[in-house]
């Protein structure tokens, strides 16, 4: 699979404040990217080098393999975290203005509003101003003119916020759906269970550097640590846990379950595996629960983080 | 891609459509006819109404000289006392008592004058009194003196110094009346056309930052050219509103004047030595010298310039608003920035009133006519007095090049403020800005 975002050693400094530095990402075509990262680690500048609003001291940007120009700008929607949208103006128009901002006819323009307008079931609002929608409603607004002109790359910073969990869903399905229709999306989000959902890829990036990158399966494997989680049946449970602390290393666990059991993380060493666990047990008590603890992106998010 | 047309096209149209725009474009000249009307209406009203003065001249030496004129009429007692004059006055509606106490000589008596009123006289009316009487008292003495006043009349000599310059071309006293109302109004328009415009266009870069559209717009357009785009299309606005302005207040103050029969325009026009040159050599050689007046000017000169230096140091101007617009959150941040601003501006045009009207080709006038910032007014009112066209190019070149640093000084501010926020900038930040 070829790149179609191709960011490389992109530094850049706001007088003394160094906001990213030397920082190299791909991002696969076709896939949903996470750029993840904490509050100030130079995501939104990065995406702002991506969408040529601030020029790099340093570096190159490579969009399909060209360098990045000015006809790339139609190639990218981006829906930016500060959003907003002329208040007073009325939502056709409005939508009409940035379209055609983005290299669209007024005609295509139009027919493509009509077309989405529908879709999302909001084709009343044409006459109406945006002062009088609410939030979620502008921000349909928003995420319909990001995508109007059928960009390769879409970038979202955090999507979701200010959406109601039935239209964050229909904005999650339109994402899928546009990954589908051919658009590469890099997404940016503190929100680590979308992550989970969505993504394919991730970067992490934090005090101006990228500290981690590669398919989200691919981090976990490296990150998980051979651990179960066990829930047992036995009718000695002290002495079942004293035993099997002696043979591993054993911490207490918390999950939901409908029988009385014994809960508990067990951590093997490297050449043990599943089955000898398994195994062991079966022999000591009666097993409800097995299953690999595989940690969440945000467990990543926090571990590598606060160890950077 | 060009998207300037696009902004220009969305600014004038989003200007021109606001509902406070039409009220104001339709309001102001309402407003601003109406209140010349009024004042008119009311000035003309205090002309129409007769003041009786009752005069007491116990001395006899000048009760001849007040002769009803206008609407000041004289009203003379005779043979009653001062205290019984006071009374007969106080039940009438006459305006006040003039007395003069019974002294034969001419230099004492002139110290025991009085006017008695019920409320404190009108000055006017007071040095209309005093006038009358010290010219009377002086003839008087002169007479006194054996001097015959038949030939001092005689001997009185009027000057009228025609002026031509050594190309033969003739001027004359109203040439440098009508040259001063040219250039002011050509200064003037272009301060209020700034100060008005300006904040406009510095209103809607803080308007679309604070609605966070911003981003959005500058990840489709350079900031250059959206800060272009605001400035073109906000000027045309302006340019529309002032056009609305002039074209309807001209129709409504001729109308009001034909309904009210005053003339609205002689009221409003300060210009004492036009009316004065007018009353004196009456109206016809008011006319003639109006017209060689006119036809002195360097008229096509004064268009072309006006529109050059009118367009330039607007757009000059517009890209300080826009960057100060930039750099702000809000518009109560704007102060610390508009002083700089403000300050040129308003040299400028106290320069032109006081320099240029007393010697338009001195020093501080031609300096100051250079100087990028001041020279646009500056300049407009000196072109009338004649200006060389190689002084006026020198000057619009300053102009341009100073526009096109500005505009690159701007715009950089532009780009980096409109993506600020919560912060206000000092302008050791600013400076930062530009490094970026």
């Amino acid at each position: 699979m070829t790149n179609l975002l191709e960011v490389s050693e992109v530094s850049k400094h706001f007088g003394e404040f160094r906001a990213l530095n030397n920082v190299s990402i791909q991002v696969p075509k076709g896939s949903i990217f996470g750029l993840l990262g904490p509050n100030g680690a130079g995501k939104t500048t990065l995406i702002r080098v991506i969408n040529q609003i601030t020029m790099p001291d340093s570096g190159e940007v490579r969009l399909d393999g060209d360098l990045l120009n000015p006809t790339h700008i139609k190639d990218i929607g981006y829906l930016p975290e500060e959003r907003g949208l002329y208040k007073s103006m009325k939502v056709g128009e409005q939508a009409l203005y940035l379209a055609q901002l983005k290299g669209l006819t007024k005609t295509e323009a139009k027919q493509r509003l009509k077309y989405w307008f529908d879709r999302l079931e909001i084709g009343d609002w044409w006459n109406k101003k945006i002062q009088e929608l609410s939030k979620g409603m502008a921000q349909k607004i928003q995420f319909v003119v990001t995508v109007l002109h059928n960009p390769k790359l879409l970038i979202f910073d955090e999507p979701f916020s200010g959406f109601d969990p039935i239209n964050a869903n229909l904005i999650k399905d339109e994402i899928l759906r546009l990954r589908e229709d051919g658009a590469t999306v890099i997404f940016s989000t503190h929100r680590m269970e979308s992550v989970e959902e969505l993504c394919d890829d991730i970067a992490l990036i934090n005090k101006s550097n990228k500290i981690l990158e590669g398919k989200l399966i691919d981090i976990k494997r490296q990150y998980k640590t051979n651990t179960f989680e066990v829930g047992l049946e036995a009718n000695n449970k002290i002495a079942l846990k004293t035993n099997l602390a002696e043979k591993f290393v054993v911490t207490e666990a918390n999950f939901k379950s409908l029988n009385n059991d014994l809960k508990l993380n067990i951590r093997l060493s490297q050449n043990e595996t599943a089955q000898d666990l398994i195994s062991f047990l079966n022999q000591q008590a009666r097993i409800n629960h097995f299953v690999e603890v595989i940690p969440s992106a945000n467990d990543i998010f926090i571990q590598t983080v606060q160890n950077n | 891609m060009n998207h300037l047309p696009l902004i220009i096209k969305r600014e004038y149209l989003t200007k021109v459509k606001n509902k406070s725009f039409i009220v104001m474009t339709i309001l102001s000249p309402i407003i601003m006819i109406a209140l010349i009307a009024v004042v008119a209406y009311l000035s003309n009203l205090n002309n129409e109404k007769i003041r009786v003065i009752s005069i007491l001249d116990e001395s006899g030496l000048v009760k001849n000289i007040f002769k009803d004129s206008g609407n000041v009429h004289y009203d003379l007692l005779e043979g009653v006392s001062l205290d019984s004059a006071k009374d007969i006055v106080n039940e009438t509606t006459n305006y006040g008592l003039l007395h003069i106490e019974n002294i034969k000589n001419i230099d004492s008596v002139s110290n025991h004058i009085k006017f008695y009123s019920k409320e404190s006289p009108s000055l006017t009316l007071i040095s209309d009194l005093e006038r009358k009487l010290e010219k009377a008292f002086t003839n008087l003495k002169i007479q006194e003196a054996g001097i015959d006043i038949s030939k001092i009349e005689a001997s009185k000599v009027n000057i009228n110094i025609g002026q031509e310059n050594f190309s033969g071309k003739q001027s004359s006293k109203m040439d440098s009346v009508i040259k001063l109302i040219f250039g002011c109004a050509a200064g003037y328009l272009l301060f209020m056309f700034i100060i008005i415009y300006g904040n406009m266009i510095m209103r809607s870069v803080i308007e679309e930052k604070t609605s966070r559209i911003i981003e959005v717009i500058i990840s489709s357009v350079k900031p250059v050219q959206l800060m272009l785009g605001k400035i073109f299309g906000t000027s045309l606005a302006g340019i529309t509103q002032f056009v609305i302005w002039v074209v309807f207040g001209g129709l409504l103050m001729t109308i009001v004047s034909l309904v009210l029969g005053i003339s609205l325009v002689d009221s409003s026009m300060p210009q004492q030595e036009l009316i004065e040159m007018a009353s004196d050599k009456g109206t016809e050689f008011y006319f003639e010298s109006f017209k060689q007046a006119l036809s002195n000017m360097p008229l096509i000169n004064l268009i072309v310039a006006f529109v050059f230096f009118f367009v330039v140091g607007y757009l000059l101007y517009s890209s300080l608003y826009a960057a100060i617009g930039a750099a702000v959150d809000n518009e109560t941040d704007t102060q610390q920035f508009m002083l700089p601003i403000l300050m040129p501006l308003i040299l400028a045009v106290y320069i032109g009133i006081f320099t240029v009207i007393e010697d338009p080709h001195g020093t501080v006038s031609t300096v100051f006519s250079y100087i990028p910032f001041t020279s646009p007014v500056v300049m407009l009112m000196r072109i009338p007095f004649g200006v060389p066209i190689w002084q006026q190019v020198l000057s619009l070149l300053i102009l341009i090049g100073t526009f096109m640093l500005t505009v690159w000084f701007a715009a950089k501010i532009y780009r980096v403020g409109i993506l600020m926020y919560g912060k206000k900038p000092s302008y050791k930040e600013l400076l930062k800005w530009i490094k970026y």
